[in-house]
């Protein structure tokens, strides 16, 4: 025979002013089992707790139902004060009379009704319930960062700081990501290589790091503290371990037509290249589409002057395996193609630039050595035209609908840089609204406009229109003059908006993590699980999970790294015992379940039986592996034969409530 | 304000005003501009106020080209036009209140009267 406990909560007057708790109580005290029922001010407080503590030890209880908030916030509470009292935690029900209950309704009888019936269906789902015992899994002590970009050499740098083993996968030939590219950051306007190139060389250097360049991740099997990846080191056609980053093969190979994408397309590169002298690793790699030995075996420069023998033109993708405790995804962001927005002309004047590829024109490393100058016919520009949110704060169907929350800044860097250098330049920025939320950003924004005479304009551009004397005509408005205005001008920067990489998605699917609709990695909680996916160990650092400046993706970085080592520190992790499981007897080897599942929690296996008659057969049935099930339920319905079933809400359990709700 | 008239302008052009960002880019683009009085983004923002009669009365309402730059550029898929096409059909139809069914028309036609003309009557009148 059960013993229940049922406790409701007051909650203050949270539950108290909508809720009759003492009729509730009272009614609850009728319910089959139940032995004690009782109603207390703050049931989550010390002595709330002691309240149940004393009931279970003093009537022996088999089974408590408490009637509070939502199970999201007190569950744990409630579960650890029963298992203190020598009670199996899983044998504690939550009847959510706060968030589905007190907080939505406004008639004190009616929500009394509602209350009622809900904690007569967690009595009659406690009395079914089973205690439930959590298994332990044992946790790899290495972590994977997948980006090499600031965010992923942050996080690799403060996980090997703690002393575990970590690996960054890099899809580019080197590390660095979209900051190596910037030329200087704000609000500081400090060089973005001065203070990255030193952490690149750190990741290098630091012993407890392995960085896998050119690299992409194939597959990743397995679950928390327990992950099996494969990597895919792609035929770079180098030798990485002879490869000493002379430089001397870029120098001889006489195929120099190749779109630089360093700089953004807006110079060429070799086909064998080192992407930008502070390189890590610095190695060079041989691009296939373009190297002449490659496509047609004639050529072979490369091979004869490299003094280690590095060149390999044999080489072919590799694939290695390995096993990982946490996984840190920071595959960054990319600027939007700008195609569709012909009103820019972008894609048929060469002066219309994005504000990237005007951190490349302005950088003493890109293709003018520094000077500011017209791609077309490298002249001076004397009057500059800003355009922000192309392509942010859009409808679907015209562009991103976030704010990509970088662009204000950085156009107030860009403009500023230019009035210092080129005093003589006009600098005109065209805003809908200036948004400088940060430390030093709005009064940074403001140097701008009062020290550096930037004039910012309210208002879109609407047409750009490039003109025969090689002169570009903006076409805007000034909101606050109510005029349109026409600017006569030399050059166009394009405040693109930002996306995520394109290997997000792909790789979302790998890891089994969730997206938002634009690609963004979700965060298991947006204000208190900022860095945690979803799923167990997988971590989010940097602008994957929404677009961020480079202080912020540092902190997010550290954060994430700080999640992985709490992981990692542990020797083994609790596993969740409210998983699926399936009765072979009653499994039809439909394989329903495996595909509903995703997690790839569920296989099948064949199975030998011993058949009524004696005879032996050979079944095809699911099996599930508790670590990697996160108990969704999904399996469960989508079982057509009844044989998955999900400890801690069976379909007895869950059948048993709806009767006690129905009758 | 005039609700009603307010209610009737977001009915005909199916646009809703609340959607504007206040960016201007439909000023912006308008190749009708400087020969309007209130611009395509004030057609929004006064429609959005219920601020409709100074519209009425305005000549900008037969400059608009209906090129539809606006509303190809709008980022935020206002489609400002539209809304100055509801504006327009908002005014003619006052002019004299003219009734006029439908069903009366086809005996009206003859095979001098341009296709526009028919269109416009059928704008004109109400059912």
């Amino acid at each position: 025979m059960q013993r229940i406990g049922v406790f409701v909560c007051h909650c203050g007057t949270n539950i108290a002013a909508t809720v009759d708790v003492k009729a509730v109580a009272e009614a609850l005290s009728h319910e089959p089992g139940v032995v004690v029922s009782q109603d207390y001010q703050y049931m989550c407080s010390e002595s709330g707790q002691e309240l149940v503590k004393n009931a279970i030890k003093e009537h022996g209880l088999t089974g408590v139902v408490i009637c509070s908030c939502s199970p999201r916030m007190h569950e744990n509470t409630f579960r650890k004060a029963a298992a203190s009292a020598g009670l199996n935690p899983y044998l504690v029900e939550i009847a959510n009379i706060r968030e589905q209950c007190s907080w939505i309704h406004k008639n004190i009888a009616s929500a009394t009704d509602k209350a009622v019936i809900l904690g007569k269906a967690a009595v009659a789902k406690v009395h079914l319930n089973a205690p439930l015992t959590a298994g332990e899994s044992p946790v790899v002590k290495r972590a994977l960062v997948i980006g090499g970009g600031i965010a992923g050499i942050q996080t690799a740098l403060d996980i090997a700081e703690a002393g575990f083993d970590v690996d960054i996968v890099e899809k580019e030939p080197t590390i660095g990501g979209k900051m190596a590219q910037i030329d200087k950051t704000f609000p500081t306007l400090d060089c973005a290589a001065c203070i990255l190139t030193p952490k690149m060389v750190e990741a290098s250097q630091n012993e407890r790091i392995t960085i896998h360049s050119f690299s992409e991740v194939s597959d990743v099997k397995g679950f928390v503290g327990n992950f099996t990846v494969t990597i895919k080191k792609k035929a770079r056609y180098v030798d990485e371990t002879k490869c000493t980053g002379c430089g001397l093969c870029t120098e001889k190979c006489p195929m120099k037509k190749v779109p630089n994408e360093f700089n953004m397309g807006l110079d060429n590169r070799t086909a064998v290249y080192i992407p930008f002298a502070q390189a890590v690793p610095k190695v060079a790699t041989i691009d296939p589409n373009y190297c002449m030995m490659l496509k047609n075996g004639k050529c072979g420069v490369c091979s004869k002057v490299c003094s280690v023998g590095a060149i390999d033109y044999k080489q072919t993708d590799r694939f290695i395996e390995q096993k990982y405790g946490a996984i840190v995804v920071a595959t960054g962001f990319n600027p939007i193609k700008l195609d569709k927005y012909d009103e820019f002309a972008y894609s048929c004047c060469p002066d219309v630039v994005t504000s990237l590829e005007l951190e490349r024109l302005m950088n003493a490393a890109g293709p003018n050595g520094g000077t500011l100058l017209r791609p077309s016919d490298k002249t001076h520009p004397h009057t500059i035209v800003f355009v922000q949110c192309v392509g942010s704060r859009c409808d679907d169907e015209k562009g991103k609908p976030y704010c990509s929350k970088i662009c204000c800044m950085y156009t107030a860097k860009h403009a500023m840089l230019i009035r210092e250098k080129y005093p003589d330049t006009e600098v005109y920025v065209f805003y809908i609204d200036v948004r400088t939320p940060g430390k030093n950003f709005d009064e940074f924004y403001r140097r701008a406009v009062e020290q550096y005479n930037v004039h910012y304009i309210k208002g879109m551009v609407g047409k750009v229109t490039p003109k025969a004397d090689g002169k570009i005509d903006v076409q805007a408005s000034d909101l606050l003059s109510n005029e349109q205005l026409h600017i006569n001008a030399d050059m166009v920067v394009l405040a693109a908006a930002i996306e995520p990489d394109k290997t997000a998605r792909p790789l979302a699917t790998m890891l089994t993590t969730q997206m938002d609709t634009n690609d963004f990695f979700t965060e298991a909680h947006p204000k208190l699980r900022p860095v945690e996916s979803a799923t167990a160990g997988i971590f989010l650092s940097g602008a994957c999970q929404g677009p961020k400046d480079i202080p912020e993706t540092v902190a997010q970085a550290s954060a994430a790294a700080a999640k992985a080592i709490g992981l990692l520190c542990k020797n083994s992790i609790t596993c969740n015992p409210c998983v699926a499981h399936s009765d072979e007897l009653m499994c039809n080897g439909c394989s329903a379940c495996e595909k509903v599942c995703p997690y790839g929690a569920i296989t099948y296996q064949d199975k030998e039986f011993r058949m009524p008659d004696r005879s032996t057969a050979i079944r095809r049935v699911a099996s599930v592996n508790p670590a990697v099930c996160q108990g969704c339920g999904a399996c469960t319905v989508a079982c057509p034969s009844g044989a998955m079933d999900l400890n801690g809400f069976s379909n007895s359990q869950i059948m048993a409530e709806v009767d006690a709700i129905c009758k | 304000m005039n609700k009603n008239e307010k209610d009737w302008i977001d009915i005909t052009s199916g646009v809703n005003v609340r959607k504007c960002m206040r960016c201007g880019k439909c000023s912006a683009t308008c190749p009708s501009y400087d020969e309007m009085e209130y611009h395509p983004h004030q057609f929004v923002y006064m429609v959005e106020k219920g601020d409709i009669e100074p519209l009425l009365n305005s000549v900008s309402l037969y400059k608009c080209l209906t090129c539809f730059a606006c509303v190809e550029r709008c980022p935020r898929g206002v489609e400002p036009a539209k809304v100055i096409e509801a504006v327009r059909l908002t005014a003619v139809r006052k002019q004299g209140n003219n009734h006029l069914l439908p069903d009366q028309i086809p005996d009206m036609l003859d095979d001098d009267l341009p296709q526009q003309a028919i269109v416009t009557a059928f704008r004109k009148y109400t059912k």
